[in-house]
């Protein structure tokens, strides 16, 4: 199967669950299950071919000019992870099927948990480190969900947040280190960078990219100090801690250690690094563990510790390191898994997973004693499990390691963390399982049903059969370690086997196992001792950290944004026109290059009415139905000015444009009051036409010396008039530019009109919903009313020239690709019809007659626009290529059809369909209580009064 | 004539400008306008001053004004259309909501909405 498929099932899947979720518990965990299954099926299809060193990928161009592609690739490496991913995921699957209550709400966590999946399977099989780091953040997303699953618990918010935030941290370090390695290798695919790695320790950016990606693997491997968030985000439900905080996400860190080993291990750096972060946490995390009285918590951080132990492995830069690093991935994964799900079962089954509350559990649950006890075991490093395997090559490979010029440094630490590790795993299974049986249990604790136990059963078979029999894992550790080595290094010649004969590591595991034996034994006091040590604790530095961050972002932003829009408005203005200062003063101007046109006395005379009301606007601000007539002046000496100056498409779209706007700013300012009244001081005043004053002369100097020079290279305005006619085959270039060569633009453009008047429509939907409501309905007029709401002279001449004006708005919209004219300002005339109808005849009149809702206009308007586009994949050509034929249909003249005109035709259909609805919102909110909804178009109907009149004389 | 187009756009900055740090939201809205007039006409204006020859193609006829600007201004002056919309009914449900038309929120950073539940 492809590798693109392994991939993207889970990412497809993950939108079953959610569907199935009315269809039950059992389709929603089975259809989660054969997603998996089938991921895991395809990914086993290609193991023939990664075990015959065959490295498998699959490509496919992105954004090829970033560097980011979808490159996919398998090797050793990556096949044993998703192996791990997919194999653990089935099973834990199944476990929560029966682990989840009734209420929980099931189709949400499986469509997480297949999101996550899918996520993890992407990091490991990435080629690509841009795309690694998109699956690294999806992994941070979806275990925040996860981890929060269960809402309605604080810890879990709170412990949510913190991983996403530790590991999101983490996870902004990494792309700095990733584009960092990038540059460094020219390449951002992982098969070119493991490669290069002379160039890239060579480099001075070496070290920088090193510690930005070892932050990012720290962090995600809960690796010390950022060992903290993972006990907080045991909080999730136990299925959830099984999977992503034992066996996968938090071996990402480590995953990505091996994958870049071949290029970044080896150096000082990487060794003291990876190696005394490694050892600090192995052993931190183990003697936290043992005082532990939460059975999940313990677990929490004996998985810190493991994951301190890997890394520790990974340290040393050696490939029997390497390899012990790999064998022991996989047998942490197995037997911690196991012990996961088992606590999950007490947890269950007697609702406590207080140490201190258990014990004698062996013989109410034998079946669970059973696999713990193993696993538990195999944690201790007990001969014939695995886990005893994996220590001692750790052990080993601790002897040979030399930290700080101190050689007994090293293997001492690793012998007491060692120590802790027994100590805390006979803990578990002598302080809950053995001893007395209680009669105080919160719950009586039984064997919970096969769906429960048989997961965890499943993962302890490898358990043993590895410890029995080493042999039979050997391939594949080979073959993953050979992966991790890449041509770094030589293959080790050690072999997995039980007995190494009396080397130093067997009496370094025999200390470990007799010092935890007696550690558990001195337990109370050594506890008493541990409780009554000061120790700094995480949660409460990290929760100090984020306060005084938040604090600190709080002062910044209200100290900068506080309220004042004026504010904000002067400060804007002056930092425009320091930023025009500057240029002016260090930039330089060429000499004039175009000569002054005269002008006739036409446009001066349009130039002293626009400058007489701008300033009259000013002046009578104040009065604010004045202002709106004055703003009127200016829209109309702007459109007869786009006349003047050869652009007729802007004097049109100007002119009718401004006739909507005046109609939409008078029905706003019926309900605002009428006058603004003096406020501010005379030196605010003065100030603010400084500055006003200041703005305008700067925009009329740098027009001025605009309009005066040649543009700087050859507009591209050439290339429009010479294909106008011959591509776009119309002769209006301004609306073949918007139709046609940047139809693309309109397109977008007539989209976020129609999402303007959507939120229009829903602010007004918000305030009729609210207490506005009320006080809308009940409000008095502040102006006296003019006696006839509805003069018949105008409802009886808008009625006659509706036709009139929906024909010059046809024939607008048609002549549009040869003459001035086209969708937009036709849509606007045709709305201006329509919009008068609302004026003369009522708003219940208008809207009783309307047969389409605006929305629907608009939706439309932006389909048929948007599908004209897609024609066009349909001949083969890129989106909204333009298609036109003459065509002649007699006794007509030949004429012209283009797919342009059913462009524009949506381009109308939204204007028509945003414009009325921006304007019926706004008359909505115009109803009032003591208005009778008039059913009649006229207030005065002579033959309606006659009849009423004569019906009361009979 | 170029004089009269760019001292008419810096009179239309300044009003707009002047009208903007106003008090109240009406004349801020008016302000906004104003702006938009200004900055229409500037990027009409980056196609240069050219009269009466219109773009819009005729045989015989070898030079037209710039096209393009024109096209950029037209979808300009529509989607203003629709911000100018989108203020004024910010504004009016601000007023209707709070029976204040100031455009002034100082109340603002005292608000604890920004607080984080858990």
């Amino acid at each position: 199967m492809s590798l693109f498929l392994v991939v993207a099932l889970p990412f497809l899947g993950a939108l079953l669950p959610g569907l199935m979720n009315s269809a039950g518990r059992q389709a929603c965990a089975g259809v989660t299950f054969t997603v998996t299954l089938a991921a895991l099926i395809g990914l086993l299809t290609n193991v023939p071919a990664v075990m015959s060193g065959e490295l498998v990928t699959a490509r496919v161009d992105w954004l090829p000019l970033l560097g980011l592609n979808v490159t996919l690739m398998l090797d050793g490496l990556g096949l044993f992870f998703a192996g791990l991913i997919l194999g653990i995921g089935l099973l834990i699957i199944a476990y929560a099927r029966f682990y989840l209550a009734r209420e929980d709400n099931m189709g949400e966590f499986f469509t997480y948990l297949l999101l996550f999946q899918g996520a993890m399977v992407g990091i490991v099989l990435s080629d690509n480190i841009l795309l690694l780091l998109v699956f690294w953040e999806l992994t941070s997303l979806s275990s925040f969900l996860l981890i929060g699953y269960w809402k309605h618990l604080p810890e879990g918010r709170q412990g949510a947040r913190m991983a996403l935030a530790v590991t999101g941290m983490g996870g902004l370090a990494m792309i700095g280190g990733m584009l960092l390695l990038g540059q460094i290798a020219g390449s951002y695919d992982l098969s070119v960078i493991l490669q290069n790695r002379a160039l890239i320790q060579a480099s001075p950016l070496y070290v920088p990219a090193l510690i930005l990606i070892l932050l990012g693997c720290f962090t995600k491997s809960a690796q010390f100090p950022f060992h903290f968030w993972l006990p907080h985000a045991m909080a999730a439900p136990t299925p959830v801690s099984a999977y992503l905080h034992s066996a996968t996400m938090v071996k990402a860190g480590i995953f990505l250690m091996a994958r870049m080993w071949p290029v970044l291990s080896g150096t000082p750096e990487w060794f003291v690094i990876v190696t005394t972060a490694g050892l600090t946490t192995m052993v931190l995390g183990a003697v936290i563990a043992l005082f532990k009285h939460d059975l999940k918590a313990l677990l929490a951080f004996s998985t810190v510790s493991h994951l301190g132990l890997i890394t520790m492995l990974l340290g040393t830069g050696t490939a029997f390191g390497a390899m012990a690093a790999v064998f022991h991935i996989l047998n942490h994964a197995t037997f911690k898994a196991a012990l996961f799900m088992s606590a999950g079962i007490i947890d269950h089954e007697a609702h406590t997973r207080d140490i201190r509350r258990l014990g004698g559990l062996r013989h109410l649950m034998p079946i669970t004693f059973g696999i713990a006890t193993l696993a538990a075991l195999s944690m201790a490093g007990i001969p014939l499990l695995n886990g005893f395997l994996s220590k001692e090559m750790m052990l080993e490979e601790a002897t040979h390691t030399v930290l700080f010029n101190t050689p007994w440094l090293v293997p001492a630490l690793a012998t007491f963390g060692s120590l802790f590790s027994a100590a805390y795993s006979f803990r578990l299974i002598g302080h809950v399982f053995l001893g007395p049986v209680r009669s105080d249990y919160p719950a009586k604790p039984h064997d919970p049903g096969a769906g429960l136990w048989l997961p965890p059963a499943l993962l302890v078979v490898p358990v043993v059969v590895i410890g029995v029999a080493p042999f039979l894992a050997e391939p594949l550790v080979k073959m993953v370690t050979a992966a991790v080595l890449g041509g770094a290094a030589e293959m080790p010649k050690a072999y997995l086997k039980i007995w190494h004969g009396l080397v130093p590591a067997l009496y370094l595991s025999m200390i470990a196992i007799g010092g935890g034996i007696a550690l558990l034994a001195i337990f109370g006091p050594a506890l008493k001792l541990w409780e009554n040590t000061r120790r700094p604790e995480a949660k409460t530095i990290f929760d100090a950290v984020i306060d005084s961050a938040v604090a600190l972002s709080r002062r910044v932003v209200h100290g900068a944004h506080n309220g004042a829009f004026t504010r904000y408005a002067l400060i804007m203005a002056i930092t425009v026109l320091a930023a025009g200062y500057h240029a002016w003063t260090t930039g330089s101007v060429g000499a004039a290059t175009r000569a002054m046109q005269p002008a006739g006395p036409v446009p001066i005379a349009g130039w002293l009415m626009l400058t007489a009301a701008s300033i009259g606007l000013v002046i009578f601000h104040r009065n604010r139905l004045l202002s709106l007539i004055l703003i009127g002046i200016v829209g109309l000496m702007v459109s007869v000015g786009f006349v003047f100056l050869s652009a007729p498409d802007l004097a049109m779209t100007q002119i009718t444009v401004e006739v909507v706007t005046i109609i939409l700013l008078l029905l706003a300012l019926n309900f605002l009051p009428k006058r603004t009244p003096i406020e501010s001081t005379v030196l605010r005043r003065t100030r603010d036409a400084a500055v006003a004053l200041a703005g305008g002369l700067a925009a009329m100097a740098l027009s001025f010396h605009y309009l005066l020079r040649e543009s700087v290279t050859t507009p591209i305005s050439g290339f429009h008039l010479a294909n106008s006619y011959k591509g776009g085959g119309g002769t209006n270039v301004v609306n073949v530019i918007l139709v046609d060569f940047r139809g693309f633009d309109t397109y977008g453009e007539i989209i976020v009109l129609g999402i303007a008047a959507l939120l229009i429509y829903a602010l007004t939907e918000t305030l009729l919903s609210g207490p506005v409501r009320a006080r809308l309905l009940n409000r008095l007029p502040d102006q006296p009313h003019a006696g006839d709401m509805h003069p018949m002279m105008m409802v009886v001449l808008t009625r006659v020239i509706m036709p009139v004006v929906l024909m010059v708005g046809f024939y607008i919209f048609l002549r549009g690709h040869n003459e001035p004219g086209g969708g937009f300002i036709a849509g606007l005339v045709v709305s201006i019809a329509v919009v008068m109808q609302y004026m003369a005849s009522g708003f219940t009149w208008a809207s009783a007659r309307l047969r389409y809702p605006y929305h629907g206009v608009i939706g439309t308007g932006v389909l048929v626009a948007g599908l004209t586009g897609i024609g066009s994949w349909f001949a083969g050509k890129p989106f909204l290529t333009s298609y036109f034929e003459y065509v002649r249909i007699p006794p007509f003249e030949k004429f012209e059809l283009a797919t342009a005109m059913a462009f524009d035709l949506g381009v109308f259909l939204t204007v028509v369909g945003a414009v009325m609805l921006s304007l019926e919102s706004f008359s909505r909110l115009a109803r009032r209580s003591d208005m009778e909804p008039s059913e009649h178009p006229m207030d005065i109907d002579p033959s309606r009064d006659d009849r009423s009149t004569a019906k009361g004389g009979a | 004539m170029e004089l009269l187009v760019a001292s008419a756009i810096g009179i239309l900055t300044a009003v707009g400008l002047y009208l903007t740090l106003r008090l109240r939201t009406f004349p801020v809205i008016l302000g906004i306008s104003m702006l938009t007039y200004a900055v229409n006409v500037f990027l009409f204006a980056s196609g240069r001053l050219t009269i009466g020859s219109p773009p819009i193609l005729r045989d015989g006829v070898a030079s037209y004004t710039d096209p393009l600007p024109q096209a950029l201004v037209l979808t300009a002056i529509v989607i203003s259309f629709g911000m100018t919309a989108v203020v004024v009914m910010i504004g009016l449900g601000a007023y209707l909501g709070s029976d204040d038309d100031h455009v002034d929120d100082l109340a603002a950073p005292s608000d604890p909405r920004g607080e984080d539940a858990t």
